[in-house]
């Protein structure tokens, strides 16, 4: 078999990369270039930096394969950074991976793959795919490793994109990946793992979208869950739903402030006690169904952030790519622009959706 | 099948280039500059291989200067005869809008400094028109450089006429003739000019090895500073196996060039003809007529150059997309740029190279394997455009 393994420069898709080609298959390493790394451009952050495009090389060169790096700066600012600064602007907390997933790794770089004569696209991704023989459906479940999960951001891959993905490293511990460079020795076996936003420089992406959207980002005003105005802001961009630090609203002997909501019509940042940011229930956009969209309540854990012990709740598909989500026990902070995703029997993704 | 068609990016070494820069590798190791036995032999190597290259371009050997290659020989030119003219009031420098960044760049960073630089446009046909330089020379003028052909497309420039020009207004005349150096004749005298690029590893030469041609009694301000090498004109202990090489390349060239060119010729033709006939969509970029015999550069309309460069090699088959020194960036070609095209057909199109060690086989077999790969890539093309 023909794989185009997205090479990222870490250990993770290093790894895919080597399982494959020990495995025997007709390997083809693919390094996606994201924005412009000329001069003067490498403030950008960690992960797909020019060093990382490097390292991929070393990698790909270590394991005698073939490797290109692929353009996508457009792409990228248009599926990912655009819709970045939008959501931000909008009062809602995005999460560019789902989109770089879905709209450009499985997508833009899927169809190259495919024009290059590929039956499958490999990424490092802590997630794995499996097609249930009964139904003829693929299924999504969570990585071995229960601390590196990648599922959550892999909601939104279509039946198609699953058919044509594959999670080498899936179904071992980050331990045991690490081991395995180490014993090939990969050029990237003692790698740090990235952590932050690929295209954020120096974690600042308040600096980052005030930037980019028209005009700067407006200044606004706090206030209470009784109306009452605690204090100016510099713009709703710069918050996110349950956040308590860097508010600026301490005062002495009372309880902690807690962002509740934004309003970008307003530029208000509703604030409150930490009990005010709980919720029981939440409804979802554009919901993707892996599993066959339920017909009835569905009962499932759902994960409403990357780190968050997906809760028991009951699921209802309201049609028009929407669902409601009942919470067993009210949680705290669901916030909008994130996603929720669905899991059943512990670790098969059943869906997902962006929180409204 | 693995093809090499990339041969402007550069070439593989002759069989008696290698045996020579082993030999010299081995037993010339003298520093060309001491007195002893060891130097002497050294410097006798350098002087073999000053004469070759001298004869390859119809020069004196004493004008003949050892380079790292053709960007230290662009770099020299245009800065030395910078630096050299300054006092004399001539602080205006002018060079083609199609040539390679070793001088677009050198040129750059002179402006950044105080220096006027006007850049000649260029025909659609990927010619510069002397009336262009008529028009932007002037007495302030220093040097005028203008490559004796495109690395991208191949089309030969006017260099004659532009030398004659530029002398009529008492400025220096520097050709970069990287890409044709060793693939046709070259005569230094016929071409009227005073400065020459040329860079070993184009034709069959080891990589790291070049020349500036300094037409006799031309000033120039070393940009290379320190010992007394090359009569003080580049300092740093030569490359002595690197130019040894360079020589035996030249001497190869110099005597093979009158059968090569045209048989080079032909196998391209037979590539673009064979193209054009298989693969609907597809059109040669720039002048057919006055271009060195070894280089096509060919648009496939639908196509995104970059894919296709990665599904020939894939196949077995590497070209590129333009100049290697600028791959990697998303910026159109700036030689089909400034030819005018429209901006899809400087996005779409690849250049193949050909040269000594090409056969109709390879040719035969990119023509048999481009079809497919093209029929693939637009499939994608027009799924990505619904």
């Amino acid at each position: 078999m023909r794989v185009v393994v997205a090479m990222s420069g870490g250990v993770d898709s290093s790894v895919a990369a080597a399982l494959l080609a020990e495995q025997g298959h007709d390997v083809i390493g693919l390094s996606m270039q994201l924005y412009d790394q000329s001069e003067g451009q490498t403030s950008f952050g960690s992960c797909c930096s020019i060093d990382d495009l490097h390292d991929a090389r070393k990698v790909a060169a270590a394991l005698d394969i073939p490797h290109y790096i692929v353009n996508f700066e457009r792409r990228f600012d248009e599926q990912v950074v655009s819709n970045f600064v939008r959501e931000y602007a909008a009062g809602r907390t995005p999460l560019p991976c789902v989109h770089c997933n879905s709209d450009l790794k499985f997508a833009t770089l899927a169809e190259r793959a495919s024009a290059f004569g590929a039956d499958a696209v490999a990424t490092g991704h802590y997630a794995r795919v499996e097609r249930d023989a009964a139904s003829g459906r693929y299924r999504l479940r969570r990585g071995v490793d229960p601390a590196k999960d990648q599922s959550y951001f892999l909601f939104s891959l279509t039946q198609a994109q699953l058919a044509a993905a594959c999670f080498p490293i899936g179904d071992r511990p980050k331990a045991a990946v690490r081991a395995y460079a180490r014993e090939r020795g990969l050029p990237v076996a003692e790698k740090p793992d990235s952590q932050e936003i690929c295209f954020i420089p120096d974690h600042d992406y308040r600096s980052f979208v005030e930037t980019r959207i028209p005009g700067g980002g407006r200044e606004g005003v706090f206030v209470d869950e009784q109306g009452r105005v605690l204090g100016r802001h510099e713009g709703v961009h710069r918050f996110t739903v349950g956040q308590r630090k860097g508010l600026g609203l301490a005062s002495p002997g009372s309880a902690p402030m807690y962002v509740l909501a934004l309003q970008p019509a307003t530029q208000q940042v509703l604030v409150g006690p930490k009990p005010s940011l709980e919720r029981g229930t939440l409804t979802a956009s554009l919901v993707n169904w892996i599993a066959r969209e339920p017909a009835a309540p569905l009962r499932v854990r759902a994960q409403i952030r990357h780190r968050h012990e997906a809760a028991p709740a009951t699921v209802r598909a309201l049609g028009d790519a929407r669902a409601e989500v009942v919470f067993d026990a009210p949680q705290i902070a669901i916030t909008p622009g994130q996603a929720v995703v669905f899991y059943a029997d512990d670790d098969v993704v059943v869906g997902g959706g962006w929180i409204d | 099948m693995r093809v090499y068609f990339d041969y402007n990016a550069t070439t593989p070494l002759a069989p008696e280039v290698i045996d020579a820069v082993a030999r010299a590798s081995r037993d010339v190791f003298g520093n060309a500059s001491s007195v002893h036995r060891f130097g002497q032999q050294a410097k006798a190597a350098l002087d073999d291989a000053r004469s070759a290259v001298a004869a390859l371009i119809g020069a004196d050997p004493a004008e003949i200067v050892f380079t790292s290659g053709g960007t230290e020989s662009d770099n020299f030119a245009i800065r030395g005869a910078a630096e050299a003219l300054e006092p004399s009031g001539r602080r205006h420098l002018i060079a083609g809008a199609i040539e390679h960044e070793a001088v677009l760049n050198t040129l750059k960073a002179l402006a950044r400094r105080g220096w006027r630089t006007t850049l000649l446009p260029v025909e659609p046909s990927g010619i510069v028109s002397p009336d262009r330089l008529r028009e932007a020379i002037t007495t302030e003028t220093a040097l005028v450089s203008v490559m004796h052909a495109n690395n991208e497309i191949g089309t030969i420039q006017p260099v004659t006429e532009l030398a004659a020009i530029a002398h009529e207004h008492g400025a220096l005349m520097h050709t970069d003739a990287v890409q044709t150096a060793g693939k046709i004749r070259v005569d230094v005298r016929a071409l009227g000019i005073d400065l020459l690029s040329l860079s070993a590893h184009k034709f069959n030469g080891p990589k790291g090895a070049g020349a500036l041609w300094i037409k006799r009694g031309t000033r120039l301000q070393p940009t290379m500073t320190g010992g007394k090498h090359e009569r003080n004109r580049r300092a740093g202990t030569e490359n002595v196996p690197g130019i040894v090489g360079l020589g035996v390349a030249a001497q190869l060239a110099a005597a093979k060039l009158d059968a090569d060119a045209p048989r080079i010729a032909a196998l391209r033709d037979r590539l673009e003809r064979g193209v054009l006939d298989a693969v609907a969509g597809t059109a040669v970029n720039g002048a057919r007529e006055a271009r060195v015999p070894n280089t096509t550069n060919i648009s496939f309309d639908r196509v995104e150059a970059e894919s296709l460069l990665i599904a020939l090699d894939l196949a077995g088959v590497a070209v590129s997309t333009g100049s290697a020194c600028s791959s990697g960036t998303l910026e159109p070609s700036h030689v089909l740029k400034a030819m005018g095209l429209p901006a899809h057909r400087t996005q779409n199109s690849l250049r193949f190279s050909l040269g000594l060690f090409s056969t109709e086989d390879e040719v035969d077999f990119t023509i048999a394997v481009l079809p497919r790969l093209v029929d693939k890539l637009r499939g994608l093309t027009a799924r990505c455009a619904s």
